[in-house]
């Protein structure tokens, strides 16, 4: 069991080279797209707020959810500026906004920009409030950007605002039947005077 | 090999011989069916620890023996090695027969040469039974094993989990480096190739302290095959090929060896599958990529040697698309349609939600024998782990990972293996490493895990000893420190009012807040103590009996410290603790083995007790603006685990056998006296396999596995709100899902081709009756069904 000098040499330098080649290596990845701070990690795709405003003529309800710190942390609020009348018709607009942002950053474009993808659904209580869909996808399906309520007698129950990512459109307009994973539900207490 | 071991003997030779000890004993080593000589058998005197092999007419001979009962342990390539006892001067001659061919009859060897320590408890799978799972994972051919099970999301990500153990707690070491991937997540699968083994070893019991200190599960080793020194150039390619799934894997490897004692060897393996299915429909978006490369060169010597490696893999795995969900509702829906909403056609497209995670690892490791003392061996490792996670998106995000991180490790490693006693051998060592965390920033996403830096020393000593002939006892300590420093922002409502942090931590905050959120450098250190005694008796009669005892003990890791985020295919809020302790685990288990040619079985009961068992457990419900979310918290409470493992084998003839495996496991919170969560139910395998040498060593097998419905858990299920039908739905996400029993079949045949090349073909079915079934130890059970039929034909060259 003889080793001449040479190979053992041989294995000293393969094993400096190897040795060299993973500092490098090493030293390379760590210095790439990493290591600036994090803080302008702002959630970017947060929805911290849901603002449906209902007008009919110079009467105008705001329903708004709020949640600034996202997920965790402090619990969301909820603001009904008003009653609703009875026996009369709103026209609404549903807006969301990321408001850890500065200025607030309006997700209501890109879920009207993928129209295909999103729908909104609105669910109250209340057996006798009625809303239809007013604006329409690139195939001709419902969003539920703009809206129309209609109220009918005096009540007090609560109004729910859903946003679908990817349902099923054309469905038969629960959100039961459109699937889709849920990016917005919200409930809101209202009356109806 | 023959030389080391020729060496060694005379070594010893010169060392042990001061008695007047003047008898001989001769004998042949022969193959037990044809009765050919077995020339270049290894025959060890265990006694006096000298070494012999079997000449070209399979004859050897023992001179100079003392006295008494001696005992030889007879082993030659392919054969199981043989262990038995002579009576000194009684006998004079010895005609052994050796079992060729063993590997195909013994599917899982349960004893063998190559143990890590003789005392320790261990399972292997050799590299057939490997090959026959080229195109799945670790995970999955582990789960063959009795007492190992595995916890999944979906069927591609497959996690090792060992008496109901996975995770942290178990330790897993590719090719002598632990690895680490990230391997917290409950859907974080290992990132090895499968295809660069050559045998794999559980170790379920405590003699894993050379490794680390935080083995409360087990150890799993990743083991590549040694080379001989001679000039030769060989390798294999295999391909296989599924009807579930459409996809198969190709494999190729290439080695070199030369005389002179130096190898080398490439390897790469390509997986893809697009859709699998279920029985009844197709599970969108479950297709995988895969891609590994592995190179290896080396020089071997008695004397001296280095060997060094480098692998990459690179892995695409889609998740079931129905899984993505959004609140609780979602989840209800899902849990009672009984079928996934979303059933595509099937599409090698893999779309969103994925994972793409690519681990590379590399390492260099040197030793030199001294004479007098024994081998010193040196070792410097690298990892570096990426992992992606993408959801579904909305605008210019889309194609934006919502996890995305970078795992370095580093370490140095020495061992000092002192065998220069007779009867003793000590393996001492220490180890340092450096690990950092980094949150690449652009996800538009707080980083579930933060940056961090993680430092760890260790030191540790174990020893074996032969009591006499037939036993031998083994104990270890090892002691290891660990500090983590780490940069997290915390929503500042959650630091100072939900958790209280502000005052128990202050010492961690900078000051500095923006948005609601507080900026924090969070430090830990961590000392932990673990030891290890073990015992090992033969018996006459092929009979072996173990006990392990081992303590060891686990620091909180980044997940169960930080996490602090949502958890979309969960539908869960999943929240560390920063007051988490360290979990110290006391594990006791035996083994009553008996490997025997004819009958042979291994009887395995344990006890696991674990104080501050962490796990992760629904606490409440939040309300988002996505709607009601349950939070998972972690939490620390006292748990039991004990069970048993059974294995059996009986040769029925020449041509049939039979095996079984039995496995069976409680875990108990002793803090709240209820079940543990995610417990592997009892199940058991049968199998009874034909083999005919004569006919192109053709094996046939049916295979039946049950899994019994796990009937001990722990009830976290509860009721949320739902505003559109204007009722309070019932969430169960607790009930596991009933037993189920699948049957396959699996064949193969070898064949010669060309000059020196042989030719594997295998062709074998999954789950023949297409059963539809659920298991409860996948977290995707509450969306789809497990895969239905799956026919597969693999081929194999050697050449």
């Amino acid at each position: 069991m003889k080793y001449s000098k040479l190979k053992t040499m041989k294995t000293v330098k393969l094993l400096a080279l190897l040795f060299v080649a993973n500092l490098a290596f090493v030293s390379c990845s760590s210095d790439d797209d990493g290591h600036d701070d994090h803080d302008h990690d702002h959630e970017e795709e947060l929805i911290t707020t849901v603002i449906y405003t209902l007008y009919h003529g110079n009467d105008i309800v705001t329903l708004t959810f709020q949640d600034l710190d996202g997920p965790g942390g402090a619990d969301g609020t909820y603001d009904v500026s008003g009653p609703l009348a009875a026996n009369t018709t709103y026209s609404g607009t549903t807006a969301l906004l990321n408001e850890t942002e500065n200025p607030a950053e309006d997700i209501t474009e890109e879920v009207e920009h993928e129209g295909d993808e999103h729908e909104f659904f609105y669910v109250s209580s209340l057996d006798d409030i009625t809303i239809s869909k007013l604006d329409q996808d690139e195939d001709g399906n419902p969003v539920g950007i703009e809206t129309s309520l209609t109220t009918g007698d005096a009540g007090t129950g609560s109004l729910t605002i859903i946003l679908k990512h990817e349902p099923n459109k054309p469905n038969n307009g629960t959100p039961d039947d459109a699937g889709g994973s849920t990016d917005v539900e919200v409930t809101f207490p209202i009356t109806v005077q | 090999m023959k030389q080391y071991l020729w060496i060694v003997a005379l070594c010893f030779y010169s060392l042990v011989y001061t008695q007047n000890c003047t008898h001989t004993l001769d004998g042949t080593v022969t193959d037990f069916h044809d009765g050919t000589p077995l020339s270049g058998a290894t025959i060890h005197n265990e006694t006096a620890n000298t070494y012999t092999s079997a000449d070209i007419d399979g004859r050897f001979s023992f001179p100079d023996l003392c006295e008494g009962t001696i005992v030889l342990v007879v082993s030659h390539v392919s054969c199981e090695p043989k262990r038995l006892e002579v009576d000194i001067p009684k006998k004079r001659h010895i005609d052994i027969h050796m079992e060729h061919h063993i590997e195909a009859l013994h599917e899982v060897l349960i004893t063998g040469t190559s143990k890590e320590e003789k005392t320790s408890i261990q399972q292997m799978v050799h590299k057939k039974q490997i090959e026959a799972f080229t195109d799945k994972s670790l995970g999955d051919a582990l789960n063959t094993l009795s007492g190992v099970s595995s916890l999944n999301t979906g069927n591609t990500i497959v996690k090792p989990m060992i008496h109901g153990l996975h995770s942290s707690r178990l330790i897993i070491v590719n090719n002598n480096v632990r690895l680490f991937d990230q391997e917290w997540g409950d859907e974080h699968a290992p990132n090895i190739d499968i295809n660069t083994s050559n045998q794999l070893e559980v170790i379920k019991g405590a003699n894993t302290l050379k490794y680390g200190s935080d083995a409360i599960g087990g150890l799993i080793l990743v083991k590549p095959k040694k080379y001989a020194s001679k000039d030769s150039l060989f390798g294999s390619t295999s391909l296989s090929l599924n009807t579930n799934g459409f996809g198969g894997n190709v494999n190729s490897e290439l080695v070199k060896t030369y005389k002179s004692g130096y190898y080398a060897k490439i390897q790469g393996s390509y997986k893809q599958f697009g859709d699998f299915k279920a029985p009844d429909y197709y599970l969108t978006n479950s297709g995988i990529k895969n891609a590994n490369v592995s190179a290896n060169v080396g020089y071997t010597s008695f004397e001296k040697g280095f060997d060094a490696f480098y692998s990459f893999v690179d892995n695409e795995l889609g998740i079931l698309a129905a899984s993505h969900i959004g609140n609780v509702n979602d989840l209800v829906t899902a849990i009672n349609s009984q079928e996934p909403r979303i059933k595509d056609d099937f599409s090698y497209n893999i779309g969103y939600p994925k994972q793409h995670v690519s681990h590379q690892l590399g390492k260099v490791e040197a030793y030199k024998r001294f004479k007098r003392l024994g081998k010193l061996s040196m070792q410097y490792d690298f990892q570096i782990n990426r992992r992606k996670e993408f959801d579904l998106r909305r605008g210019d995000d889309a194609n934006t990972p919502v996890i995305d991180l970078r795992l370095f490790t580093t370490s140095f490693q020495p061992n000092l293996q002192i065998d220069v006693f007779d009867k003793a051998e000590i393996n001492t060592g220490f180890l340092v490493r450096f690990q950092e965390n980094d949150a690449v920033s652009g996800t538009g996403v707080s980083p579930i895990i933060p940056d961090y830096e993680k430092y760890d020393a260790g030191i540790y000593a174990t020893g074996n000893y032969k009591l006499n002939l037939f036993s031998e006892i083994s104990a270890g300590f090892r002691y290891d420190f660990s500090e983590i420093k780490a940069r997290k922002w915390y929503n500042t409502t959650d630091w100072e009012e939900t958790y209280n942090y502000d005052e128990l931590f202050p010492e961690f905050e900078s000051g500095i807040t923006n948005n609601s959120k507080t900026l924090t450098y969070p430090e830990f250190s961590f000392s932990n103590f673990s030891a290890n005694l073990s015992y090992m008796r033969h018996f006459s009669d092929d009979f072996e009996l173990f006990l392990n005892y081992g303590l060891a003990s686990r620091m909180p890791n980044p997940s169960e410290l930080f996490s602090d985020g949502l958890h979309h295919s969960a539908a869960r809020i999943e929240i560390g603790s920063l007051t988490l302790e360290k979990e110290i685990s006391n594990k006791l288990i035996a083994s009553l083995q008996r490997n025997n040619q004819y009958f042979g079985f291994t009887l395995s009961p344990y006890v696991n007790s674990i104080k501050g068992y962490m796990q992760l457990i629904p606490t409440g419900i939040t309300t988002t603006i996505r709607g009601a979310f349950p939070v998972w918290e972690y939490d620390q409470v006292d748990a039991t685990i004990y069970g048993v493992d059974l294995d059996l084998e009986v040769r029925i003839n020449k041509q049939f056998s039979y095996k079984g495996s039995f496995g069976w496991l409680r875990g108990t919170n002793q803090t709240e006296d209820i079940p543990l969560i995610n417990m592997p139910a009892g199940n058991f395998t049968n199998s009874i396999s034909y083999y005919n040498e004569d006919l192109n060593q053709l094996s046939v097998s049916l295979i039946n596995k049950t899994v019994l419905q796990q009937k001990n858990y722990p009830d976290y299920n509860f009721y949320t709100y739902n505003a559109i039908t204007n009722s309070n739905d019932y969430v169960d996400i607790s009930t596991p899902p009933s037993a189920y029993t699948l049957f396959s079949f699996t064949s193969s045949a070898y064949f010669k081709v060309f000059k020196k090349s042989t030719l594997k073909l295998e062709f074998n079915v999954e789950n023949i009756f297409n059963t539809s079934y659920r298991d409860y130890l996948n977290r995707l059970r509450y969306f789809s069904d497990e895969l239905g039929r799956n026919i597969n034909l693999k081929v194999k060259i050697n050449y």
